[in-house]
């Protein structure tokens, strides 16, 4: 018996048109092969350019922009599909094979109801009736776990929040009961505690229906709950292919043992308290007649990092802006070495402004594209301390020293940097002002696993050299585990929890962060059942409400 | 944005707008006769001394359109610098001033806007003495209330991104952020738009001249040409029609250039933004 | 020809920022629905109509007294005794004080009366309600010419998106956005009427004729408006629906396996329904004005001729009332285009 799904060689170049009419063609993917059979899961893992999302589009016979397969076959059920018509192509898609991307929110047309969205293939394909698509709808609502099945599909796409988005994406996908899933990235765009309801939703809706799945994501432990096997990718290659106990457990390849190993560094207790640096008390702050921020007091060690951890709409990132004058509080004060800081930037000195810098997620939009590094760099000495000529250059070289790129980088510009060094880059434009607080707004978030370690290392060194205290804004643990002394948990606009690190995450919890903490996949198979079985016991006790996510 | 990469239909753009301009440079050099001197009798058909013909007063009709770019080109050239000087700096200052004075600047200009430019420049024309100068002004005022929305858009595009933030919270004065940080990176589409809007100011002013409001005689400007000719056309005289073809010539060839410069901004920005 | 100046696009990147920006908590949003009903934004968006036309009925009319020049001297010309000038002041009554003046203009207005023309003394109001219609049926007759061709092209460009029907629409296009309204005119005349005298010059409509004759009279000047309005709807058109094909759905609606039909048809064109309206409101607004030019060059009885004709000899009341009158049809024709994409947008048409 033929595999369900089974790539051969597979080769997909991209051909890029420049403005002036010439082309040039670019490898994706490279020789790479894989089988998938009936209800098996197959991850595909690997950091942005890995190539995952082209493989998983060839399934469906797929190119976007441009993108297209020039060698080796994709066998559906033993016919090679790349061979089709456009007929033949479209006979296979939404009915033999669907799709779930990652971004649910854009892929559901704003103009119709979800219902119609998700029969629409079944029923076009000439599989099922209206009526009969229609009943499978709502038992795949059911089956995900999306409220009020019944009547779950009368709602428009922005009626419903992301998470529940997402499910709907995975009924659309398996309403025509197809041989084949492609998952894209299912889960990245949500918050932790949303993702593992999806993830189960998604793992529980496979195993019901016997469907064949490739599970495409940049997140290991995501992948270790749901697949049976694993491939890693890395620059359009197979580095790595197994089943996923060998691939977590043993693996053979260097890239591979990284890769698992990356959640696991941990930063042994917090350093005993010094003198406070920055203290908080009473801050309420929001925007227009809301408030973002309630009530929040926190204070800051001399020389230490402290984690302010919380999903999106906890209001950790507001809590920077009100920190750097950006947003001035309603009420509230903000200290900063036991004197207050005036709350508008405009009525702060420069001093002032010089000793708390920031770090931004997006390294690519923080930095001027028309400002070369030296100057990106240098700024701030001119600014702050008058350096000029050849002192500014020696500095910014001993600054480019320090973030470990060397001096042929003073003449490029953001764009020929990759996304770590440009990360470095700013890190080394607020060490320049010598800073006394660094404000990091989840500074690693948006760059692959291998790079973002790097960056945290980096960041944790050159505390040790400078003694420079940061105030860290995440929506992981993991890094919070790695880098914090302190740690305050966000929720709502509240701080749920605050303390020392090794404090804050003991038990006993609240129940937020006790949700938050389980939330977090682990790099263990069995994990999500683990979690699942322990919160029905929860439930059964409290009735505490799993949906964490706003509507 | 490289001038290697230009295409075919760019270059020819290019080419066509040189032409026009060496024309208007050097027109006492290149010009046959002068450019108000009656030469011949009215109307003559083309050929023998007068390669296009004659005018309605017999004047030699190649020799005024090349006088004719003189005026054309400068005219639109002068409102198109001044409507951006005027409407970048307003625009920017209401940008990183933000607060009531972006409110009022904006409410203001959405008022202009509301009335047609024809119609707001007929009613300025008619009241306005007519030369040149006042001219120019009143062109320029109207159009930059375009730039002025455009501008706007492009820098508050950019004024939130973070390296901006970036910049005021470093403690950098306006003057910094706005010829630093801002225009540096509104450049590339400014420039698409400023090509846009010389076109526009082009067909402004030659349609303002034909209707008797824009350059006034004896000066040559194309649009007055048709207008001076436009009654030879039912006798089957096409005088008229060689002004309005050099109008369209040259507007052709800037909307060339200026789909290039929009084509190669915005694949600029395309790139940016694969995931 | 202004519209050029009108893009579709622009709104999507402040969208963009200002979600970057805030991190509205759910109850922002909650706050905010009372704001976003439909009925809210329709009323606001009319009341902003409302307050732009009267603004923009001080601005002719203050405006034009703000400028320097004295409207006596210019009615009498430069060697008029000052004896003269103060009693042609008194009976054009530029005497009174200005807000006085402005109130009695716009009540006049309000009930129909534009005043009476300084040149001819005839009720101003009388000759535009009498133009407007020969006006208007040229810009209708045009419109209804140049909406199904523009939308048909439009869609034969994208279907056809850089192959050869979308390259040759695309060169035609920018030809014809780049040629002059009286150059186009002039070459329809020199063809038509000149060479082939198949076609009438100057177009010449006057009281007594039939539909018939009115239609066949104004071939050439529609044809001049429709090849001016066409090149900028089809271009604006085609990068709108171009703009709805690019996005998330529009994919997915293709990795379901639907014919290119039924993408068009049933995910797209409910998408592209505002922005086309959008463009084409945009596009009647150009074609109003655009009747200026194309009516003194065919040497049309309407109301762009009129108001050419008195600015040339600067009769103020007949300027103003024209320019009103442009503006009003102007601020309403933006304010329909806003309303129907306010409309057709299922976020505020289906509130959570």
């Amino acid at each position: 018996m033929p595999e369900m799904l089974s790539v051969r060689n597979l080769r997909v170049e991209v051909t890029a048109h420049q403005p002036d009419g010439s082309s040039s063609r670019l490898v994706l993917v490279d020789d790479v092969s894989f089988d998938v059979s009936k209800g098996k899961v197959l991850g595909l893992i690997g950091e942005s350019g890995a190539g995952k999302s082209t493989i998983g589009l060839t399934a469906l016979a797929y190119g976007r922009g441009g993108v297209c397969m020039t060698g080796g076959q994709v066998l559906l059920d033993g016919e090679d599909i790349s061979k089709l018509d456009t007929r033949g192509i479209r006979s296979v898609r939404g009915a033999r094979v669907a799709y779930v991307a990652q971004s649910a929110a854009a892929a559901f047309n704003p103009a119709h109801k979800l219902g119609r969205q998700v029969i629409e293939a079944a029923f076009r394909h000439g599989i099922m009736t209206r009526e009969e698509a229609r009943k499978r709808a709502v038992y795949l609502f059911g089956v995900l776990g999306l409220p009020d099945p019944e009547n779950f599909g009368e709602r428009y796409p922005h009626q419903v929040s992301g998470g529940q988005l997402q499910r709907a994406m995975t009924a659309m996908a398996l309403c025509a009961n197809p041989e084949l899933i492609v998952f894209d990235e299912p889960t990245t765009a949500l918050d932790v505690t949303t993702q593992i309801e999806v993830l189960a939703a998604i793992k529980h809706a496979i195993a019901e229906t016997n469907t064949a799945a490739l599970y495409i994501t940049h997140d290991l432990a995501v992948v270790a709950q749901i697949s049976d096997d694993i491939m890693v990718l890395r620059h359009g290659k197979m580095v790595e292919y197994g089943p996923t106990r060998q691939i977590i457990e043993a693996p053979r390849e260097e890239y591979t043992r990284a890769l698992v190993s990356i959640r696991q560094t941990s930063r042994e207790a917090a350093r005993p308290d010094g003198d406070v640096l920055l203290n908080i008390e009473g801050l309420t702050a929001g925007y227009s007649d809301v408030d973002v921020l309630q009530d929040i007091s926190l204070s800051l060690p001399k020389g230490q990092t402290f984690a302010v951890v919380g999903e999106s709409g906890s209001g950790k990132s507001t809590l920077a802006r009100v920190i750097t004058g950006l947003l001035p509080p309603r009420t509230g004060t903000i200290a900063f070495n036991g004197t207050p800081l005036p709350p508008a930037r405009k009525d702060r000195s420069r001093e002032q402004l010089r000793r708390i810098q920031m770090i931004y997620q997006m390294a690519d939009t923080a930095m001027n594209p028309r400002q070369k590094i030296r100057d990106i760099i240098g700024r701030p000495l001119t600014l702050y301390f008058g350096t000029r000529g050849q002192a500014k250059t020696g500095r910014v070289k001993e600054l480019l020293e320090q973030i470990e790129m060397g001096p042929q980088f003073l003449d490029r510009y953001p764009a020929e940097l990759s996304g770590g060094q440009k990360q470095r880059v700013a890190i080394a434009r607020a060490l320049a002002a010598k800073p006394e607080l660094i404000l990091c707004d989840e500074p690693t978030s948006a760059l692959d696993p291998l790079v973002a370690e790097g960056i945290l290392k980096l960041l944790l060194r050159l505390q040790e050299e400078t003694a420079v205290s940061y105030l860290f804004i995440t929506h992981d643990i993991a890094i919070v585990r790695a880098i914090a002394d302190r740690v305050a948990v966000m929720h709502r606009g509240r701080v749920v929890r605050q303390g020392a690190k090794t404090a804050v995450l003991s038990p006993p919890f609240d129940d937020y962060t006790d949700l938050l903490l389980r939330s977090v996949p682990e790099m263990e198979i069995g994990w999500l059942e683990r979690v699942l079985e322990g919160r029905r016991g929860n439930q059964r006790q409290s009735a505490a409400p799993i949906e964490m996510e706003r509507s | 944005m490289r001038l290697r990469s230009m295409p075919i239909s760019a270059r020819i753009g290019l080419a066509g707008i040189m032409l026009v301009a060496l024309c208007a440079i050097f027109a006492p050099l290149i010009a046959p006769y002068s450019e108000s001197a009656v030469v011949g009798e009215v109307w003559a058909p083309m050929g023998g001394d007068f390669i296009l013909g004659t005018d309605n007063l017999g004047r030699d009709l190649l020799s005024r359109l090349i006088y004719g770019a003189r005026a054309t080109l400068f005219v639109a050239l002068a409102a198109t610098l001044l409507s951006f000087s005027i409407g970048m700096t307003l625009s920017f200052t209401a940008v990183v001033s933000g607060g009531i004075v972006d409110q009022v600047l904006s409410r203001l200009n959405d008022l202009l806007m509301s009335i047609p430019a024809l119609i707001l420049a007929l009613i300025v024309l008619a009241v306005l003495p007519q030369n040149i100068g006042i001219l120019i002004v009143v062109m320029a005022a109207i159009d930059s209330t375009r730039v002025y929305r455009i501008g706007r858009a492009v820098a508050l595009d950019v004024s939130v991104m973070d390296y901006v933030e970036a910049a005021w919270l470093r403690g950098e004065g306006k003057l910094w952020i706005i010829f630093r940080e801002i225009l540096p990176n509104t450049l590339a589409p400014l420039l698409g738009e400023f090509g846009l809007r010389f076109a526009f100011s082009i067909l402004f002013l030659s349609t303002l001249s034909f209707l008797g409001l824009g350059i006034q005689p004896p000066v040559a400007d194309w649009g007055g040409m048709v207008k001076d000719n436009k009654e030879g056309i039912i006798f089957g005289v096409s005088a008229a029609l060689a002004p309005g073809a050099a109008i369209a010539f040259l507007v052709i060839c800037v909307n060339l250039v200026v789909d290039w410069l929009i084509n190669a901004t915005a694949s600029l920005k395309g790139a940016r933004g694969d995931a | 020809m202004s519209a050029q100046e009108e893009t579709v696009s622009g709104q999507p990147g402040n969208q963009m920022s200002a979600a970057r920006r805030g991190a509205p908590a759910p109850a922002a949003g909650r706050a905010a629905r009372s704001k976003n009903s439909l009925g809210y934004l329709i009323a606001r968006r009319m009341a902003l109509g409302i307050a732009l036309l009267f603004a923009a009925s001080m601005l002719i009319f203050g405006g034009v007294e703000a400028l320097p020049g004295d409207f006596a001297t210019t009615y009498l010309g430069q060697e008029a005794t000052p004896q003269a000038v103060a009693n042609i002041r008194e009976e054009l009554g530029l005497d009174r004080p200005m807000t006085e003046r402005y109130l009695s203009w716009l009540g006049g207005i309000l009930q129909g009366d534009f005043g009476t023309s300084w040149s001819n003394h005839n009720s101003v109001g009388e000759q535009i309600w009498k133009r407007l219609s020969d006006s208007l049926l040229l810009a209708g007759v045009s419109a209804l010419i140049s909406i199904p061709l523009a939308i048909g092209l439009g869609m034969i460009a994208v279907l056809y998106r850089n192959r050869i029907p979308d390259k040759v629409i695309s060169i035609l296009s920018l030809a014809a956005i780049s040629l002059p309204e009286f150059f186009i005119g002039y070459l329809l005349i020199q063809f038509f009427t000149v060479q082939l005298g198949i076609s009438e010059f100057p177009a010449t409509v006057y009281d007594g004729m039939s539909l018939g004759e009115r239609l066949s009279a104004i071939v050439l000047p529609v044809a001049t408006l429709v090849t001016v309005v066409l090149a900028h709807m089809m271009r604006m058109t085609r990068s709108a629906i171009l703009n709805v094909m690019s996005s998330a759905y529009v994919e997915t609606a293709e990795l379901k396996g639907l014919s290119a039909l039924r993408i068009i048809a049933e995910h797209a064109a409910p998408n592209a329904v505002a922005p086309v309206v959008t463009v084409i409101a945009l596009n009647l607004a150009a074609l109003v004005v655009g009747v200026v030019v194309v009516e003194v060059v065919f040497v049309y009885p309407g109301i762009g001729q009129y108001m050419v004709d008195a600015v040339t000899v600067r009769d103020m009341p007949v300027v103003q009332g024209c320019g009103l009158l442009f503006a009003a049809i102007y601020i309403v024709l933006n304010m329909v285009a806003d309303i129907v994409s306010i409309l057709a947008n299922p976020r505020l048409r289906h509130p959570r």
